[in-house]
Parts: C-alpha cells; sequence; structure tokens
C-alpha cells in the first residue's frame, strides 16, 4: 500500500494523491445508497496523468474506479471488491478543449459538467442534447460512462447517439481514440460498446461530442387528469397519433404536491397526474403537432391543457420537473429512485401494479418520470430512522423491478446497472447472453482491474466481497 | 420459415467448420472476400410483429427491406435501413455491413436504430442483447457491437428496429447548372434537412417535415442560395467505393479529386467515389491505431476463437502498421 501510494505521489503532484481516512469516506460513496471503500483518490489533470495512475494500478494488479461528479444513482462510482480500488477523479479536467460550430461537436475533457457544455455553446445556437435531471453536476465523462439520457432523449436519443469519438485510457494504461469524428470510421463500433460500459472497460479522457441545433420554436404543453390511468393512457395515444414529442413526462398527485409548494409553478395540485409534453421544430410542424397534442390529451381526459406562454413559464415548469427528487424532502429524509423501463403500452397496469406494492408495504410512493419512453422512476419517500423500513423499501424495490420485467420490461433506461442491479441481471439475460457481454469487458481488461465487481454478476460468488452494504441496499 | 433454433443447429456448435451467412449478397464484396470453401447458411426471414404504438418492429434477419417497409408503411411508419435494391438487401445484410443509407443526417446513422438483436454465437448458441424498447442501458451494448461486424461475431438471427413515424411530405431538390450553390451554408442553414449532397458541382437537398414548414424552407434557404428545381429524389450513388471523412474537411474534396466522381453527404462525412476517386482518398486516410486493431484481435478471440465465421472477412479494413 506504502509503495503504491509513494508511485502515483511521483506520477503525480503529491497533493493530488490523497489518503486522509476522511476523503476515502466521501469517495468511497456515489449517489447511490451503497458504501466502497476506496484506497486511495487520485485527480489526474490530464490524460498522462490518467494514463501514468492507471498504469501504477495495472503494474501492481490494483483494481481502479474511475469518478467523475459521483451522482451515479445505481453504485458504478462505488469502489468495490475485495482489494480497495483506486478512485481516479476527473473533476479537475473540465476544459472545453474545442468547439467547432460548423462542423457540430465539441473536444471535451471528462469533468466537463453536462449544463456547463450546453451553456458554453449556445451563442452558436447549438446545445448538448442529454439533459439528466441531475445535468446541473453530472459531467459529461459520466454521462458517457453511463449512457445517460433525460427527458429530451425521447427525440434525440440518449449519450451514444451524441458521442462521435473518446479518447480512452485503456485498463493497461495505453491511449486511444474510439470512434472517429468521421461517420463510419474503420472497424468496429467499440466507440458504441464504450459507451454505457460504466467504467469497466477504460477511463474516457477527451470525448468528442455532437451538438444538436437549438429548436427554432417549442411547445410545451401542461395537462392535467382526474387519474393516474388517464394520463398514462394519453402517453399511449400521443405516439400512436403519430407524434414524437421532444419530451413526454409525468408527475402524479404526490410530486405535483411537492414540486408546486417548491418552485410554485402554478402545476394543478388537485390533479391525479400531470403530463408535460414539450414539441419542437419549425413553425408549423410546432403548431400542428400542439394542435394534435392538445386534441389528444383532451379526448383522453384531461381536464385542462395549458400551453407555456413562454420561455419564462416553460423555464418554471422544467424547473419543478427537474427538482422533483430534492423536493421530496419535504416529504420525507430519504427516497430511493428506481430506474426501469416497461413497453409504454404497458404503462397503465405497471403503474397500478408499483402502486399496489408500495401500498401494502405501507410506503409513501411518487412517480415522476419519462412517460413517452416508458422509463419508469418510482420514487420510494421515507425516513431510514424509522425501524423496519428499510426492509419493506428493499423489499418493494425487488418487488417493482419484478413487476417491470414481467411486463415485458428492462431493469434500467438511463442510471445505468453497477453494483445496484447487478445480481437482477439473470432476471432478464441467460447464462450466455451475459458470458457474451462477458467477452467484450475480457477483451478491454484482461485483468479485470478496470471497476471491478460492476454490471455483470459473476454467480453471485464475489458478493460476499462487498464492503460494508448497507442494510435494505437492493443489489 | 426458419426458427431462430433452427437456425442455430444450421450454424452448429464451435467444431462445424467455416461457415457464412447470405443476405440478398448486395454488398457482398464488404469486408472482404471468404477464404476458403465456407458453408452458408441463412437467417430467418419475415416480419415478426410491427408494433406501432411502441414504435418497434421485430423481425428476421432474412428479411427483406422492402417487406420492412410494407409492413411498418401500412402502420404509418417506417425503419432508417436503406439499400439500392430493397427487395433483396436484407435487414441482417444491412446491418452486418454497418452502412447508414444516404438520409443519415436527417434520420441518425443505421446503428441507433438498432434495439434488440438474437444472434448466434461461433459455438451454435442463441444469444440476445438490447431489449424490444426504445430506451434501455441493461447491459454492454452488443447491438451497436454487430453493427458493422460483417458477421464475424455472431450470425444475425431475429432484430427489433426503432421505427419513426412517416413525415407528411418529403422533397428534393438539386441545384442543377447553379455554381453559386454553397453546399455547406445551405446544410448549416437549414433545420434538419434529410440529406444535403454534393458532387462538386450540384447540390441535392431532401427535406421533410409539415407541408409548410417544408416550403418555407425552400423559399427561405433554397431560393436563396440559388437556382434549385423539384427531383424525385437522391442521384444514384458512384459504386466504386465508399470513404468516410469529418465533415468538416469536406470542402477539400475538389482539391483532392479535381476530376470529380464522387459525391459526399454534406454535414455526415460519407463519401461515395468511382474507383480513381476511392484511390485518391486512400492517400489521406490514416491507419487504425495499434490499439484499436489489438482491441479487435482480442474481440474476434473470444467471440469466435475458431476463426469459423466468415473466415477471410475483417470489419477493420485498414489495420495498424506497425510502429518502427
Amino acid at each position: 500500500m506504502a509503495g503504491l501510494v509513494a508511485e502515483l505521489r511521483a506520477a503525480l503532484s503529491p497533493d493530488r494523491v490523497r489518503t486522509d481516512p476522511l476523503e476515502l469516506g466521501l469517495y468511497g460513496r456515489d449517489a447511490s445508497m451503497i458504501t466502497g471503500q476506496a484506497a486511495v483518490v487520485c485527480f489526474p489533470q490530464s490524460t498522462a496523468e490518467v494514463a501514468a495512475v492507471v498504469s501504477v494500478c495495472h503494474r501492481q494488479g490494483r483494481p481502479f474506479v474511475a469518478r467523475g461528479s459521483g451522482t451515479g444513482l445505481a453504485g458504478g462510482a462505488t469502489p468495490a471488491g475485495a482489494v480497495a480500488p483506486v478512485v481516479i477523479v476527473t473533476t479537475k479536467m473540465d476544459r472545453i478543449l474545442e468547439v467547432d460550430p460548423a462542423a457540430r461537436l465539441a473536444w471535451v475533457e471528462p469533468g466537463v459538467l453536462n449544463l456547463d457544455l450546453s451553456r458554453a455553446v449556445a451563442h452558436h445556437g447549438l446545445h448538448f442534447a442529454p439533459d439528466p435531471s441531475s445535468q446541473q453536476s453530472c459531467s459529461v465523462g459520466g454521462n458517457v460512462a453511463n449512457n445517460s439520457g433525460g427527458p429530451h432523449c425521447l427525440l434525440y436519443g440518449v449519450t451514444n447517439a451524441h458521442v462521435l469519438a473518446v479518447e480512452v485510457v485503456l485498463p493497461d494504461g495505453t491511449v486511444t481514440v474510439l470512434g472517429g469524428t468521421d461517420p463510419e470510421p474503420d472497424g468496429l463500433d467499440l466507440r458504441g460498446v464504450f459507451v454505457g460500459s460504466e467504467g469497466t472497460m477504460g477511463i474516457a479522457t477527451r470525448i468528442a461530442v455532437r451538438l444538436t441545433p437549438l429548436p427554432p420554436r417549442m411547445a410545451t404543453l401542461l395537462a392535467d387528469f382526474a387519474t393516474l390511468d388517464d394520463a398514462a393512457r394519453a402517453v399511449t395515444a400521443v405516439i400512436a397519433a403519430g407524434i414524437v414529442p421532444a419530451a413526454l413526462e409525468m408527475m402524479d398527485a404526490t410530486i405535483v404536491e411537492v414540486v408546486e409548494a417548491y418552485v410554485h409553478a402554478g402545476f394543478p395540485t388537485d390533479a391525479a397526474a400531470v403530463l408535460l409534453v414539450e414539441v419542437d421544430g419549425l413553425d408549423r410542424g410546432v403548431e400542428a403537432a400542439t394542435a394534435t397534442v392538445a386534441g389528444v390529451l383532451r379526448g383522453h381526459g384531461a381536464r385542462a391543457v395549458r400551453v407555456a406562454a413562454g420561455a419564462a413559464e416553460r423555464a418554471l415548469w422544467w424547473k419543478g420537473r427537474k427538482s422533483a427528487f430534492g423536493a421530496v424532502a419535504r416529504i420525507a429524509p430519504n427516497y430511493y429512485l428506481h430506474d426501469c423501463v416497461v413497453p409504454r403500452t404497458r404503462l397503465v397496469e405497471v403503474l397500478m401494479e408499483v402502486g399496489r406494492i408500495c401500498a401494502e408495504r405501507q410506503l409513501v410512493l411518487g412517480n415522476v418520470f419519462h412517460a413517452g419512453d416508458g422509463n419508469l422512476h418510482p420514487l420510494i419517500v421515507f425516513d431510514r430512522r424509522e425501524p423496519g423500513v428499510l426492509a419493506r423499501v428493499h423489499e418493494a424495490g425487488e418487488a417493482i423491478i419484478e413487476a417491470c420485467v414481467r411486463a415485458g420490461g428492462s431493469l434500467s433506461g438511463e442510471h445505468g446497472i453497477g453494483l445496484e442491479k447487478r445480481d437482477a441481471m439473470p432476471l432478464v439475460f441467460t447464462e450466455a447472453d451475459l458470458e457474451a457481454q462477458g467477452w467484450v469487458r475480457s477483451a478491454f481488461d484482461p485483468e479485470g482491474l478496470c471497476n471491478p465487481e460492476k454490471v455483470l454478476p459473476r454467480g453471485g460468488s464475489r458478493c460476499a466481497d462487498l464492503a460494508d452494504v448497507p442494510e435494505g441496499v437492493w443489489i | 420459415m426458419t426458427s431462430l433454433g433452427e437456425f442455430a443447429a444450421e450454424v452448429g456448435p464451435a467444431d462445424a467448420g467455416p461457415v457464412t451467412c447470405a443476405g440478398g449478397r448486395t454488398q457482398w464484396s464488404v469486408g472482404g472476400a471468404l477464404a476458403g470453401p465456407v458453408r452458408s447458411v441463412r437467417a430467418p426471414a419475415g416480419v415478426v410483429a410491427h408494433e406501432p404504438g411502441e414504435m418497434i418492429v421485430r423481425v428476421g434477419a432474412g428479411t427483406t427491406l422492402a417487406e420492412v417497409a410494407a409492413v411498418t408503411g401500412a402502420g404509418g411508419q417506417f425503419v432508417t435501413l436503406e439499400a439500392d435494391v430493397p427487395d433483396q438487401a436484407t435487414v441482417g445484410g444491412v446491418l452486418a455491413c454497418g452502412r447508414s443509407g444516404v438520409c443519415r443526417l436527417g434520420w441518425g446513422p443505421l446503428r441507433d436504430s438498432v434495439l434488440e438483436v438474437t444472434a448466434v454465437t461461433a459455438r451454435g448458441e442463441l444469444i440476445r442483447a438490447g431489449a424490444p424498447l426504445v430506451k434501455n442501458v441493461t447491459g454492454f451494448d452488443l447491438c451497436r457491437l454487430f453493427v458493422g461486424s460483417v458477421g464475424t461475431l455472431a450470425f444475425l438471427g431475429e432484430v427489433v428496429l426503432r421505427c419513426h413515424p412517416r413525415p407528411p411530405v418529403e422533397s428534393w431538390w438539386c441545384s442543377e447548372g447553379d455554381p453559386a450553390v454553397d453546399p455547406f451554408a445551405v446544410c448549416a442553414a437549414l433545420y434538419r434537412p434529410l440529406a444535403v449532397l454534393w458532387d462538386g458541382r450540384r447540390v441535392w437537398v431532401g427535406l421533410a417535415g409539415h407541408p409548410a414548414d417544408v416550403a418555407d424552407q425552400t423559399r427561405a434557404v433554397l431560393d436563396r442560395a440559388g437556382s434549385f428545381v423539384a427531383v424525385d429524389g437522391p442521384p444514384p450513388r458512384p459504386e466504386g467505393g465508399r470513404r468516410s471523412r469529418p465533415p468538416g474537411r469536406l470542402a477539400e474534396l475538389p482539391v483532392l479529386v479535381p476530376a470529380g466522381g464522387w459525391l459526399a453527404e454534406v454535414g455526415v462525412g460519407i463519401v461515395h467515389c468511382d474507383g480513381a476517386a476511392a484511390a485518391a482518398l486512400d492517400r489521406v486516410v490514416a491507419p487504425a491505431a495499434p490499439a484499436v486493431a489489438e482491441l479487435h484481435r482480442r474481440v474476434k478471440d473470444h467471440f469466435d476463437p475458431g476463426g469459423r465465421l466468415n473466415p477471410g472477412r475483417t470489419p477493420l479494413v485498414r489495420p495498424a502498421q506497425v510502429a518502427s
């Protein structure tokens, strides 16, 4: 261990290799409920420094974990395993290196924050389309690792569709570029499989992102419904009408109440569910789509449909939507946010089932999610000091996942598998499926040093190695 | 119709010898020639289900693009796969070759339309990756790895593709005879065009959307840029080769290939070439990095250690040059 620290300090400046127990504790966690153990925390400032740190780890056979802003909810950046990993933090690599507005691309370092990138290119009429709710604090490197989504991915696609090339430090310390700024780089789409690999195939040190033109016109509609059922049916009907909105979000009564108290956006607090629908594009198409969507919503029982009067009202509505997770603190201090996908035509029955699962266990449930692509985010709100509550949260989480899978759904729409859902992978994949995924990982990381224990289950045999998993965490 | 199980049995176990999977053989030379005598199998054909409400279609990989277009079209939707001979080209073949259509600027790359893949491995086992859902990040993205792998990692048996609603109108324009039209300015000024194509002398533009918006774009952008006439669709592409260039470097094409014989996808970077143009562009393309070539070798070794799937073919056309 002393040798490891000495080598790392020789590779970086000593003040950027930290072993203080407080810092190790801080970087032993991400935004999930899982606690791990970091051996050392490093803060490289360049590709060369990342490569140096990884090379030291590779030479010493020491696992390592890349970490951006630590906003991941599935434990992907939690250092796990029998041998405590080195945590490599990319927050000091936060420069936008190059913006080419004509080619609509930017090269950025992994620590650049998602929203900072969009703000920096807005004067060119461009933006980075993935927009997770955490976009003020999550990093582009983290977005690449998790193939992050966000409300507007309904039309624009998740991160993979917006990454052209990635300079990576491979798990043996080699630096190379996957993908390219040309459309069909020679060979396999290694870029495509690297994006979303949750830090298990190397560390992204420079990223070429595609920039998307800001739409010339947007219309945002707010519809309130007397029942959750009506709202869910309206979602399917909008898509069936041949409209792909830029975003189609749902908030249930629990969420609307706390959000309204927080942002005062004029959300109808007596509604059972609210839909937030945004269409964008050119003038006449947007006008036509707005009329069609409003008609479909009314036809499916919307009590009222409002169109945002201007940019300020639109911004306020979106602030409400994106603040929901913080706003639930008004109900109770802790929450467990789930992320799974179901076919959108099964939304109604799954929402009802999730409601039953939580009610049976006396748990407070809020639903705030990307309804247009069937991406559910059941939010269980609780106070962990209440005796026995964590066990019920755990049980409900398991039942929710099973209900989604039964309905033909999948484990994660945008948060990733990490540690949280690793052992649920056999619910949706066979042994042969998982073995094939393992082949790709082994090709990138034959020694298994790069973010070990994540994504793929290993017959459960290594579960016991996980450090300090708190009671009630579903892994 | 062959079932997936029968298809896997035909591919056979690891010791069943070299095997290739044929679609419509419309892009049979992509990835290189097969080495030696190779047994040929065919993937299941037919549309399994089109679900317009989910915006997905599940098809056997041996289904022709024409059949997919007919079924999805009946539901007001379409998939973005394109081929010159849609009644012969199959979904599996187009995906294995990995070449996006000429409307990539508007509809995105081919790989983004694949949601789920069921494939047969070199061991003759069926594996599935992805899910029949428009959004999903569960597990590593093998779907993207298989697109463009020219059948060297596994054979596609069944796929789920993302559908899009058919736009109300689609129109094509050509700047026939007007040398003043700047293809890059046109591309920048249009909002989400389907395609902007340029052969050094003429510019073709594809637009789609609401009829009034298409008319507005035509007036506000095309009429201002020069003289455009309505045409039926994109022009024929030179077939001597297909090269990939950064879109920001396309302006240098007339200098690199003054004789013409190319058609460039502006804003995308694909250059359709005749033989001479392809050779000229090959002089400015760097080979793959050694680390990338090594990753290819390792991926292939894991998926097909015996090298029995499409022997002789490789997705990596220009492998690394060994550093001297």
